[in-house]
């Protein structure tokens, strides 16, 4: 108990301490929440799943056997095969890096650039501030499929092109919720001391405000991980997404269409990992945000 | 509330939905600019000589400065001329108006289904929050928010259509009930009811109440979401307690009281998730082969033809600025503090 008495210490001797102090405070209130604690353990296995592919597969996602095809699943194929006898378990794992690289991928552009434009906004108000969010506003007033469709549609069915897609439509939220945070932090003390300090604004975006808009973005992006999850199957489910032979979740669903009535685990099991994933991150993102920020939770 | 203050608040209103859908069109005529296809060259072919080649670029106004280029576009558009559909010869605007009947009807039933069952889920959760009530209605709503939508349509048909054969497959009606009825409408449903063609309505009814359904779960999980926390706002606010103390029974208290108030956010929230059933039901009418605006989209999208698919765009996009335009006026209209 000895560390849990050093971290829980009422008068902490360093930053350090304090803040593992917190930290710890944080994942107590986290770990009592059982739902939020399956997602973390779903969102785990999917990182565990897209690391280890080639070791938890059972089969090639890519080897096609015409003799396999259309097998129930068996002891051999735990998910069964699709129409050109691939091992559908095989293809799911191996889907997982896609899926999570997808993720990734539109998290890490959107972001930041969400931030930057909701901190800027927020923190200069005025004719800057209408400007930019008449511009995010023009974007989420958007329903983001369609707009996502057509960018593909216009850039060329593909993986990359899906990302870019998806991202191009995915900053608004980010932008909005940066920006309602930069709104108050503004008006702190601490922001017009930095300012009478001399600092210049840049250097209070960059330094003082954007940092402190960062868990609501977690929260947010944790959330919005299974709509980037759905908007990606559902281009790669319409063909405009992952282009075969590439295990993506969605396009297996597509291959799995035509059998649906009489092999129905060609399009079953691929849907099962996508619900899974998908209530793995909203799971986790609702427990997230009940401990990083309390006032929005109820 | 002064006249002069309400008209000032809607002018406000008209320009923002002005310049948000001016915004709207900015990116379908960029989008239609950075297509790869070469529109003169789908026009000529690629054997054309220059001098066609050139001929046709300046008829089809390709040889203008962009910005002239869109105010071309922009007094087309404003003329309700989308430009043709190489897929159908038709114009867009004339085909978008054959299959949006059928989008809107599948929407209505969705949202339907989806704020009668999500409003009671979401009250009951606030009511009796941190019980199993609340547990189940909070996973019934996350899992709303992490199923693919044409999954779950293609379990359903699984389901509901082959192995218990309760509901009709795929399409808007039977074969053998194609073309009895004439279009007055285009909903269907409302077209065979004034005909008195009762036979047609049943078939019809019984193609629409699966994807309606699919469709309706999305709604329901995000309505009762949402209901849930504006309950637990009102409850928590003295005048429930005034009640209470009155001795009213905890039913009115609960149902007329409290969610008298939160249904007025809730207008916002139920406007917004019937814009989202128009976006849900792109992939559903792929799934259940539903002659819609979204099937419509997805086939011209398909086919490389990036009139319709913009055209398309364009119209969601209107749609769902104008039912925002609408969940907003509602909004200020039934809410005496934001007048």
């Amino acid at each position: 108990m000895a560390a849990r008495d050093w971290l829980l210490a009422p008068t902490p001797g360093s930053r350090l301490q304090s803040r593992l102090g917190q930290a710890y405070l944080r994942w107590l209130a986290f770990r009592s929440n059982p739902l939020a604690c399956v997602g973390l353990a779903i969102v785990v296995a999917l990182l565990l799943l897209a690391l280890l592919a080639p070791l938890v597969a059972t089969h090639d996602p890519l080897a096609q056997s015409l003799a396999r095809r259309l097998r129930p699943p068996s002891a051999e194929h735990f998910f069964g095969t699709d129409a050109l006898g691939r091992d559908i378990f095989s293809r799911i794992v191996h889907g997982a890096r896609i899926t999570l690289l997808v993720v990734l991928v539109v998290v890490v552009t959107v972001g930041p650039i969400g931030l930057l434009v909701g901190a800027v906004a927020g923190y200069a108000g005025g004719a800057l501030d209408t400007v930019l969010m008449r511009v995010t506003d023009i974007f989420l007033a958007f329903p983001r499929l369609i707009l996502a469709l057509a960018f593909v549609a216009a850039l060329g069915p593909g993986i990359e092109n899906a990302v870019i897609a998806i991202a191009f439509t995915a900053w608004p939220p980010y932008a909005r919720v940066a920006r309602a945070e930069a709104m108050v932090i503004r008006n702190a003390d601490y922001i017009a001391a930095t300012r009478l300090q001399g600092a210049s604004p840049a250097r209070i975006v960059l330094r003082h405000v954007m940092p402190l808009c960062v868990p609501s973005l977690i929260v947010r992006s944790t959330l919005d991980m299974a709509g980037i999850i759905l908007t990606a199957a559902g281009l790669g489910f319409l063909g405009l997404g992952a282009q075969p032979p590439m295990p993506e979740w969605g396009a297996m669903i597509a291959t799995g269409r035509d059998y649906i009535f009489d092999q129905w685990w060609v399009a079953t099991m691929p849907g099962i990992a996508i619900c899974v994933v998908a209530l793995g991150f909203n799971l986790l993102g609702d427990g997230l945000r009940d401990v990083l920020d309390p006032k929005q939770g109820q | 509330m002064n006249l002069a203050r309400t008209t000032r608040l809607l002018g406000r209103e008209v320009a923002a939905v002005a310049v948000t859908f001016l915004g709207l069109l900015l990116v379908t005529f960029f989008i239609g600019r950075v297509v790869p296809i070469d529109p003169v060259l789908a026009a000529v072919g690629d054997r054309a000589p220059a001098e066609v080649y050139e001929r046709v670029k300046v008829e089809l106004g390709l040889h203008l400065p962009l910005h002239e280029q869109f105010w071309i576009y922009l007094r087309k558009v404003a003329a309700g001329d989308l430009g043709q559909s190489v897929l159908t010869s038709n114009p867009v605007l004339v085909d978008i108006g054959r299959v949006f009947p059928a989008t809107l009807e599948l929407a209505t039933l969705g949202t339907i289904i989806g704020v009668s069952l999500g409003v009671p889920a979401g009250v009951l959760a606030a009511v009796h929050r941190g019980t199993w009530i609340d547990q189940a209605v909070r996973v019934v709503g996350l899992f709303g928010f992490s199923v693919p939508v044409f999954w779950l349509g293609l379990v359903g048909l699984l389901v509901f259509y082959r192995v218990l054969g309760v509901v009709g497959g795929p399409g808007r009606l039977g074969v053998a009930f194609d073309d009895i009825v004439d279009p007055i409408t285009g909903v269907i449903l409302l077209d065979a009811a004034l005909r008195g063609e009762w036979e047609v309505f049943r078939n019809a009814f019984s193609h629409l109440i699966l994807p309606a359904s699919v469709l309706g779960y999305f709604s329901l999980a995000y309505v009762s979401r949402m209901t849930r926390s504006f309950m637990l706002e009102q409850l928590r606010q003295e005048y429930v307690t005034t009640a209470r103390v009155k001795g009213l029974p905890e039913r009115r208290v609960v149902w007329r009281h409290a969610l008298g108030n939160a249904m007025v956010p809730l207008i916002t929230v139920i406007a917004l998730s019937y814009a989202n059933l128009l976006e849900g039901s792109v992939l559903t009418e792929t799934v259940f082969a539903w002659p819609g605006l979204g099937r419509y989209i997805t086939n011209s999208l398909l086919n490389a033809d990036m009139n319709a698919v913009l055209g398309g765009t364009l119209v969601v996009g209107a749609v769902f600025i104008g039912l925002n335009m609408l969940a907003d006026i509602l909004y200020r209209l039934v809410d005496p503090r934001a007048r």
